[in-house]
This record gives structure tokens, C-alpha cells and sequence, in this order.
């Protein structure tokens, strides 16, 4: 299966594990994904935050040049990238005199053809394909799922069904073999882009979020945004200092946890990349080993 | 030659503005056929009739064209005064120069011309117009009433009342409906079976009408005043006539942790049952999913597995071998009382278009309960015999979030019409929770307060000022178990401040909808249905309680969301329509309907294929040695609603509309 790409600036950067473990699981799930040539910046943020049309044309930039490349679908693994991208498309879909003047300044035809996935969207389909290439089943694994706002919302964009309740992530879980838990705050907001300003706020949030997900019972806690990754990651040591008891909550990708079901080495996951170790994890990819291969090392089992 | 008279309406200034009333008389009445034209201000009013029927006498007319107003208004009107001058009413036509003219043209001239032009065209179809007689019908004076709910039951008695027979099908094993569980009734706090059972038992023994409990309709023919209606008796496995109610075969019952449909799940009940101790009829049903027995045979066991009620009863009245049977009635009206059912907000849901909510665990958090659930909680004979105790625990809650417009309001959940009844009943609950937890606090999240009825707002303010009910303007966004309370998140807009409650138990208030399966009752019944399944009435404000088919009625729930008050209120307007139809021993209806000539039907049923009313029926052609010479389709005129599609899909030219023949409406386009 081929598939536009369009990695944005954080897998590049403070996402660059994320980055990692998505190449890694496209072998044996068998996608190759084609990156955007040229691609530009998805004006999250700043952008869209300052002006209207930039926020739209930006993305628009490289929808335009995902159709000349004749992709049928974009897979945006940033929540945020997503998030602009599919809100472009909805808005000039839906706004022809938004269309047009997106048009001039793109300077090119455009089609707006082209479906935005999330990594969510792409790894829900391939749910069948992951269960049956799983070699490492991380039974006995608690896993919280934690969407944060940019995946599910808002609905008339992502099209999510059950935008205030949503199952797709606990479904990937599932196929892994891991259990999923279930819990009231995997909605809530990770302070996303205050990480730097309202430093104290994102503490403050982020605590409530891993509290609940302990409570729930889970081990780890599973992301599909850099953002929230880094926020619950990097400051989980500022968290526990008013928390009851320290956190030591592994904040795992999605596609880390697929990777680590399908038997990826953990460095090819990146899993050493992480502020919290993931120790805590990487334990039940370790006990789906055979006994012979089992060291303190993270194995680095082949593909069987 | 035709003697055609002519009479031009002013209407006041309604068309006299634009229209030269006076020009167009003395224009038609120089036309060839008219014997006799005038004007006049108000040819509506007495004097105006009078001038109508002092020209057909004097002038001898055979024929009447009144240029006025539309036809819907005022046909009627001068259909009987040419009848009261001697003359067939069909003789009489209208030509529309106000709504069609005179309201939307500015030019007089112009719409002069084109008022003289309309009556022209109506002239040359009165020449061609025929006597007509009215089509008698005989009657059965006998209603159906679908549904034995409190709608279904006033209908019931207010026409057997009336000395009309009625014939009255519930399909669940009581009678009662949704009023039965409930606990105290809103504004009074009257006990609602101390005001429904005596009404239930006076249904039982009204020697008027016959009751088929446990029984569905399965299929309907006919018109009005002569429905064939096949109703299902759905096999109870207990012999009606043989039981006495006793209840020996429910003590026996191995399996009695079957959750209650009646308690909606709070309580318990065992495989053969009675939904509630003042059933009528107190006869018990074997519910034959959750029964040893036939799950036995289903296993195809060749043992019996059990026995044990039909070993107790006394009576031999355990049937375990019965089989559904069906009973045919003839009835002449039909009511329509099916009622409603609350919205589950669990992810599952039956229709397409509809969503749950699945942030409000409900389904998942045991002591998340709807309106319908909270009734059996305060309800005396509820399965907790009336103490407010939560299900998860049993402890006595003391905070109840209520949450008002669950679907309701809502579009994104399918449903964007009010529930009607929810603000008033969550202000009865939180008095009834008050009145039994002194120390309880209620909470109310609401997006308005919806009390208009008599003494309905002095209710809901009583609810706040006496009951000390804490209302919060807002919606909550989610809530969840945590510990021993479930933490309810919402926000009260009229400080914009975002709220936390611990509560001890969350109610729901939960939209009202149509029962399932209405679609296939109403498509029986060939009546109407909104996108939610409401059953359309015929008229918003004039028709509320007709349907667009003839003789069949609607009360209730079924028709759009509707309190204890209106329901009633319209299942005895329904009665009244019902008596006022029985009062006659024949219908006498309009004959302008479809005629097919056997001569020249070819039998290729196009017309049966259009027809929206089953008007259509096959009528087999046999020479004198009754062999069959051709099968022909013959118009239903009991059923025939005159629309005319048939007489225009007809390819043969076999099909006439009376009133509407081809020759009629080829003369108006000729004089064009």
C-alpha cells in the first residue's frame, strides 16, 4: 500500500522516535509511504493563530502538491499537521470563495482530491494485518489511550463517530494483544502548545491526566501527537512532585506499541529516546519472547 | 345551448383593487352559453347567495361559475346554495381570480384581462360538468384502538362510553402502557395507578369492548367504515380462559433473575410472569427465551427440562404447546395509540441517524439511570418499594444529578425536537427526592425551563423554592466513577463558570420516541410518518387528530412527544371524531373519484401500481358461461381519495376522475 507522506517539522525534531517507529512498522505491515516533495510548514500554531488564510493556504501548499504527485490520501501522523490539513480540506470544500482565492495564491490547479489520514485512521484499518503479524502479543500490558483534543475533534472535520467517547485506539490495542483501559480523561487537553509559556498549567493538567490513567490501572500511556507526548513526557518529573507518588508512566507512540508487538528492535522504535524510560513496556515485549532469547537487553528479535 | 350564469366577487378590496369586477361581468356575460353574469362586493354573504340562487330560478341556469376567491375557501359554500336553488352542486365550479390573480398582480388592466380569461376557461368546463350524486358508504360502527396505554384506554372508554363497540389490541401482556410505572404525576403528585388501575379494570369489564392482550395488528384492508383487521395473538403458553390468576406457577419458576421490563431493568422477575401485581389482565405470560423449557427444546433436548409451572397450576391452564393464532375483526374507524419509548443513549443504536452518548457511561456506571428508572425507584410498588436507594449500592444517594435534554434538542444526536415532558417530570423527581431524602440534594443541569401548562411553571418553581432543587443553566460534558461517587463535569453558563459535582447517582432525562416498529404499523394503516417516526396528522392546527388516510385516528405519544394531559385530552377528541362518524348508518362522501371503464381496460395495472391509497382492485370479466374473458382493474370508490394520478398514467384512457374527465380539462385548455 502506497500513501502520500507528509512527516511535518516535529518528527523531524522532538518527535523524531515517533518518526522512527513509524518506518520501522511499515515494513512488515507492508506501506510505503511516499513523502511529499517540497512539503511545507502545516501552520499550526503560529499561523493559523495569526492569519486566517495562511492558515488555510499553508496546508492547502501541500495538498496541492500531494494530488499533483496523484496521492489519493495523506497520512499526517502529527495530531496538529493532521488537524490543519484536514481542516483546510473541510473549509475550502465547503467555502468556494475560500477555494478560489486559495487557488490564486497557489498559482496551481487544485483539486482538493486528496483524503487526510491520521496515523490512527490508517493503523485502525491495518488492525486485522497487525494482529496477524503480531510476535511479540504484550499480553498483560495496560494501555491508556490518550487522544487529546486534535485526533477526534472537531467532529465535522475528522468525522469521528463517537468524538466524545471514541474506541479507535483501545481497537489497535486490542490487535497487539495489550489490554486497554478505560478512562474519563483520555479527551482531556495536555496544555498543547503552552508547554513553554504556561509551563505551570501544562503541570497542572498533565498531572490530572496520568493520575487518572494510574488510577485506571494502566502501564503505560499511549499518544499519537508529538505534542502530547512531549508535554507528558518531559514534565512528568515536574508532575510528580505534587502528585501522591512519583509517576513513572512510559508515554509510548502508537506506533511504538505496534512496533514492539510486531517485534521491531527498540532502538529502530527509538524507545530509548524517551525523558520517563520505557522499561515499564519494553518488560512485556521482553516476556513475549522465547525464554532462550530473553536477556535484560531489549531483544532485537527478526521478523519471524 | 348551455344557460350558464356568472357571478364575479369582489372580495371587498381583495380583488375589486386590481380587478374590474364590473368589466369582467359584462365581458362574460356577452360569451356564448352564459345566460346571466353580475358583479357584487361580497357574493359570499347572504345577499350574494341570494342573487346566486334568484338567477338560477329566474334564468333557468344549468350551470353556475362563481369568480372569487380558491376553491378550498368557499367551494363548499356555493356548492350548497346552487343545491339549495335546485340545482346539482357539481354543476357549480370556481374560478380562482383572488389567490391566483388579483393578491399578485399589480397591473389592473392586466389582471382584468386575465380574471376575464380564468372564468372564461371555467365556463367552457361547467359546459361539459355532470350531475353527480354522492357516494353512500355503508358503516361498521365498531373502532380499533392500537395500543392500551392511558391514550389507548380514554379512547376505549370514551366510545364505548359512547355505545360503540371497540375492539382493543396491546401487544404486551398487560394493559397500562407507560403510565403504569410511573410513580407520581406531574403537577398534582397524584399516585399514578390510583388514578389509572380503576380505568384499566373498567376496561377489563366494559361489556363494550373486547380485549386482545399480548397481540399485534398483522394486517389491516378496507376504507373507512370498513376495515378487515387481522391482529396476531402472540402464544402466552397460558390458556386465558383457564386461568384465574392465582400466581402459584410464578413461585415455582426456577429462573428468577430475569431483569424486569417493567422495573426497566432494576428488578427482577422469573421466566413465567406477570409485569406487575395489578396487571389486567392479571393472566401470566412464559417469557419463552428465558424459560428451561423451550431453551430445552431449542437444545433439542428430549427430556423435558422443566414443568414445574404447569405442575402447580390447578387449573391445567399452562399451555406449553401453544402456538400464535389470529383473530379477524371488522371495524369502521381506526385509532392509533402506540405511544412512545425513551431514547437509550448506549452506543447501540437502532436507528442510523441516531448516536449515544458514550461520555456518560451510561450502561457502564450502574447508578447512571434514566427517567423511566428513577419512576420505579420513587414508585411505592417499585422494585425498592419506593425508597430512593441506587442501584450499584443500595445506599441512599444524597446528591442526584438530573440532566435535562439527553437527545432532545439535539440534532447532532439525531433527535432536534423538545421532549415536551422532560422539564416537568425532572421537577417532579426532584421534589419526590426531596420529600423522601430531606438532607438529598438535587442538581439539575437544564438548557431551558419548558413548564407552559396550567400549573405547570408554579410546579417547576416549587421544585426550586420549596424542594431547594439547584437548577444550573449548562450541558455536562462528561462523567465518570471515581471512588464511591461519579464526578459529573458541566458548566453553569449564567456565571460562565465550569462546575464539578460528586454525585451519588446521575438521572437522565432522556428523549421520548416513537415505539419501535411504527413504520410498519403506519405503512399498514397507509398513514403518514415523520422522519422520527411521529405519525403525521392531517392538519397541524385544524386536523390534529386525523391522519391523511379516512378513518383512521391518532392519540398519544405515537403522534409527537405528549404529557398524561394532552394525551388524554386527545384520545377523547379521537373518540369524539370516531362517535361523530358512527352517528350516521351510512358515510356520504364527495363522488369525485376514479371510474375505469371495463370496456376499455386493457388490465395492465398501472393505475394499481400509482395509487397511494390501495384504491385499486382487480375485477375478474366472465361472459355468460362465467368463463373468463378478462381481469380488469376497478376503482375502490370507498378508498379512492380523487387525486387523479391513475387517470393520468392510464394508457388506454380507461380511467376518468369525475368532476376532473379529460373533456373537462381539454375544454379549459381550449378556451386558452
Amino acid at each position: 500500500m502506497k500513501i502520500g507522506f507528509f512527516p511535518g517539522c516535529s518528527l523531524h525534531g522532538t518527535g523524531k522516535e515517533y518518526g522512527e517507529s513509524l518506518q520501522a512498522i511499515t515494513v512488515p505491515l507492508g506501506i510505503e509511504l511516499a513523502e511529499i516533495r517540497d512539503w511545507a510548514c502545516c501552520g499550526a500554531t503560529s499561523a493559523h493563530a495569526t492569519n486566517h488564510l495562511l492558515g488555510i493556504a499553508l496546508p492547502a501548499r501541500t495538498l496541492a502538491q500531494a494530488e499533483e504527485e496523484k496521492h489519493g490520501e495523506v497520512l499526517a501522523p502529527c495530531a496538529a499537521c493532521y488537524s490543519r490539513l484536514a481542516a483546510a480540506r473541510d473549509e475550502i470544500a465547503h467555502d468556494p470563495t475560500l477555494a478560489q482565492r486559495v487557488n490564486g495564491i497557489l498559482g496551481k490547479p487544485f483539486a482538493n482530491s486528496v483524503a487526510v489520514l491520521n496515523i490512527v485512521d490508517l493503523l485502525v484499518k491495518m488492525a486485522p494485518v497487525i494482529k496477524q503479524k503480531t510476535t511479540h502479543p504484550l499480553t498483560g500490558m495496560k494501555v491508556a489511550s490518550y487522544y487529546g483534543c486534535l485526533l477526534v475533534r472537531p467532529p465535522k472535520v475528522t468525522n469521528c463517530a463517537e468524538f466524545e467517547s471514541p474506541q479507535v485506539m483501545e481497537e489497535v490495542v486490542r490487535a497487539t494483544g495489550a489490554t486497554p483501559v478505560e478512562w474519563p480523561k483520555k479527551l482531556d487537553c495536555c496544555g498543547g502548545g503552552f508547554s513553554l509559556s504556561r509551563s505551570a498549567s501544562v503541570v497542572r493538567l498533565g498531572r490530572e491526566i496520568l493520575e487518572n490513567a494510574r488510577s485506571a490501572g494502566a502501564d503505560v500511556l499511549l499518544v499519537a501527537c508529538p505534542m502530547c507526548q512531549s508535554n507528558l513526557d518531559m514534565r512528568q518529573q515536574a508532575m510528580s512532585r505534587r502528585s501522591t507518588k512519583p509517576f513513572d508512566m512510559p508515554i509510548l507512540y502508537i506506533t511504538q506499541l505496534v512496533g514492539m508487538a510486531l517485534g521491531c528492535d527498540s532502538k529502530s522504535l527509538g524507545l530509548g529516546r524517551h525523558f520517563v524510560s520505557t522499561a515499564p513496556a519494553t518488560k512485556f515485549m521482553a516476556a513475549a519472547s522465547t525464554p532462550a532469547a530473553h536477556t535484560n537487553q531489549p531483544t532485537a528479535t527478526k521478523e519471524a | 345551448m348551455a344557460r350558464i350564469g356568472v357571478f364575479v366577487c369582489h372580495c371587498g378590496e381583495n380583488i375589486g383593487r386590481t380587478v374590474d369586477c364590473a368589466r369582467v361581468a359584462q365581458a362574460l356575460g356577452e360569451l356564448p352559453g352564459v345566460a346571466h353574469a353580475a358583479d357584487y362586493k361580497y357574493m359570499c354573504s347572504d345577499p350574494g347567495q341570494a342573487l346566486v340562487k334568484q338567477a338560477i330560478v329566474e334564468k333557468k341556469l344549468d350551470g353556475v361559475v362563481v369568480a372569487a376567491c380558491s376553491p378550498h375557501m368557499h367551494e363548499k359554500t356555493f356548492r350548497r346554495t346552487v343545491s339549495s336553488a335546485g340545482l346539482n352542486p357539481f354543476l357549480c365550479e370556481m374560478a380562482n381570480i383572488r389567490e391566483h390573480c388579483s393578491w399578485i398582480h399589480e397591473d389592473c388592466e392586466a389582471a382584468t384581462v386575465k380574471a376575464t380569461d380564468l372564468a372564461r376557461f371555467m365556463i367552457e368546463k361547467v359546459k361539459h360538468n355532470v350531475p353527480l350524486q354522492p357516494i353512500r358508504i355503508p358503516i361498521t360502527r365498531r373502532a380499533l384502538v392500537i395500543g392500551a396505554g392511558i391514550s389507548g384506554i380514554q379512547a376505549a372508554l370514551d366510545i364505548a362510553d359512547g355505545g360503540r363497540d371497540v375492539v382493543l389490541v396491546e401487544k404486551e401482556p398487560s394493559i397500562g402502557g407507560h403510565m403504569s410505572q410511573l410513580s407520581e404525576t406531574f403537577p398534582t403528585l397524584d399516585c399514578s395507578q390510583c388514578i389509572l388501575t380503576p380505568r384499566m379494570v373498567e376496561v377489563y369489564q366494559h361489556p363494550r369492548i373486547k380485549l386482545y392482550s399480548y397481540s399485534e395488528v398483522d394486517a389491516v384492508e378496507g376504507y373507512i367504515g370498513s376495515f378487515t383487521v387481522r391482529i396476531r395473538r402472540k402464544a402466552r403458553s397460558v390458556d386465558e380462559s383457564k386461568c384465574n390468576g392465582c400466581g402459584e406457577c410464578q413461585k415455582v419458576c426456577p429462573n428468577r433473575k430475569i431483569p424486569s421490563e417493567f422495573d426497566v431493568g432494576l428488578g427482577k422477575r422469573s421466566a413465567i410472569y406477570v409485569p406487575f401485581p395489578q396487571a389486567v389482565p392479571n393472566i401470566p405470560v412464559i417469557d419463552r427465551e428465558n424459560c428451561a423449557l423451550y431453551k430445552g427444546r431449542a437444545r433439542g433436548a428430549k427430556k423435558q427440562a422443566c414443568g414445574r409451572c404447569a405442575e402447580a397450576c390447578g387449573r391445567q391452564a399452562i399451555d406449553y404447546d401453544q402456538q400464535d393464532s389470529f383473530v379477524t375483526e371488522k371495524v369502521g374507524a381506526i385509532i392509533v395509540a402506540t405511544g412512545y419509548q425513551l431514547y437509550s443513549i448506549g452506543k447501540q443504536q437502532e436507528a442510523e441517524n441516531l448516536k449515544g452518548y458514550g461520555e456518560y457511561g451510561y450502561g457502564r456506571i450502574p447508578d447512571v439511570i434514566d427517567g423511566l428508572q428513577f419512576e420505579r425507584l420513587a414508585s411505592a410498588s417499585g422494585p425498592t418499594s419506593g425508597k430512593i436507594l441506587r442501584p450499584s449500592d443500595g445506599k441512599e444517594p444524597k446528591t442526584i444529578a438530573f440532566l435535562q435534554c439527553i437527545g432532545s434538542r439535539d440534532p447532532a444526536k439525531g433527535m432536534e425536537y423538545c421532549s415536551k415532558i422532560c422539564c416537568m417530570y425532572v421537577a417532579k423527581h426532584t421534589m419526590l427526592y426531596h420529600h423522601k431524602v430531606h438532607d438529598g440534594k438535587a442538581v439539575v443541569f437544564y438548557m431551558d425551563i419548558r413548564a407552559a401548562g396550567k400549573g405547570y411553571d408554579e410546579f417547576a418553581r416549587r421544585a426550586i423554592e420549596e424542594s431547594h432543587a439547584l437548577y444550573l443553566r449548562g450541558r455536562v460534558s462528561k462523567m465518570y466513577r471515581e471512588g464511591d461517587v461519579i464526578k459529573v463535569f458541566g458548566v453553569d453558563t449564567l456565571s460562565g463558570e465550569p462546575v464539578v459535582i460528586d454525585a451519588d447517582m446521575v438521572v437522565l432525562a432522556t428523549a421520548m420516541r416513537p415505539q419501535p416498529g411504527i413504520e410498519a404499523l403506519a405503512q399498514k394503516l397507509s398513514i403518514s410518518y415523520d422522519g422520527h417516526g411521529f405519525i403525521n396528522e392531517a392538519h397541524p392546527k385544524l386536523r390534529p387528530v386525523e391522519t391523511n388516510t379516512a378513518g383512521v385516528f391518532v392519540a398519544g405519544a405515537c403522534q409527537s412527544p405528549r404529557d398524561i394531559p394532552d394525551s388524554v385530552a386527545m384520545a377523547s377528541a379521537t373518540a369524539s371524531k370516531v362517535l361523530g362518524l358512527f352517528s350516521a348508518e351510512e358515510l356520504e362522501r364527495e363522488p369525485l373519484v376514479a371510474h375505469i371503464d371495463p370496456a376499455l381496460c386493457v388490465g395492465c395495472f398501472h393505475c394499481e401500481r400509482v395509487c397511494a391509497y390501495g384504491a385499486i382492485e382487480h375485477k375478474e370479466i366472465r361472459d355468460k358461461n362465467d368463463n373468463l374473458i378478462k381481469i380488469v382493474a376497478e376503482v375502490n370508490s370507498g378508498v379512492c381519495q380523487g387525486c387523479g394520478t391513475c387517470q393520468a398514467t392510464c394508457p388506454s384512457k380507461a380511467d376518468e376522475l369525475e368532476g376532473f374527465t379529460d373533456q373537462q380539462i381539454y375544454a379549459e385548455i381550449n378556451a386558452f
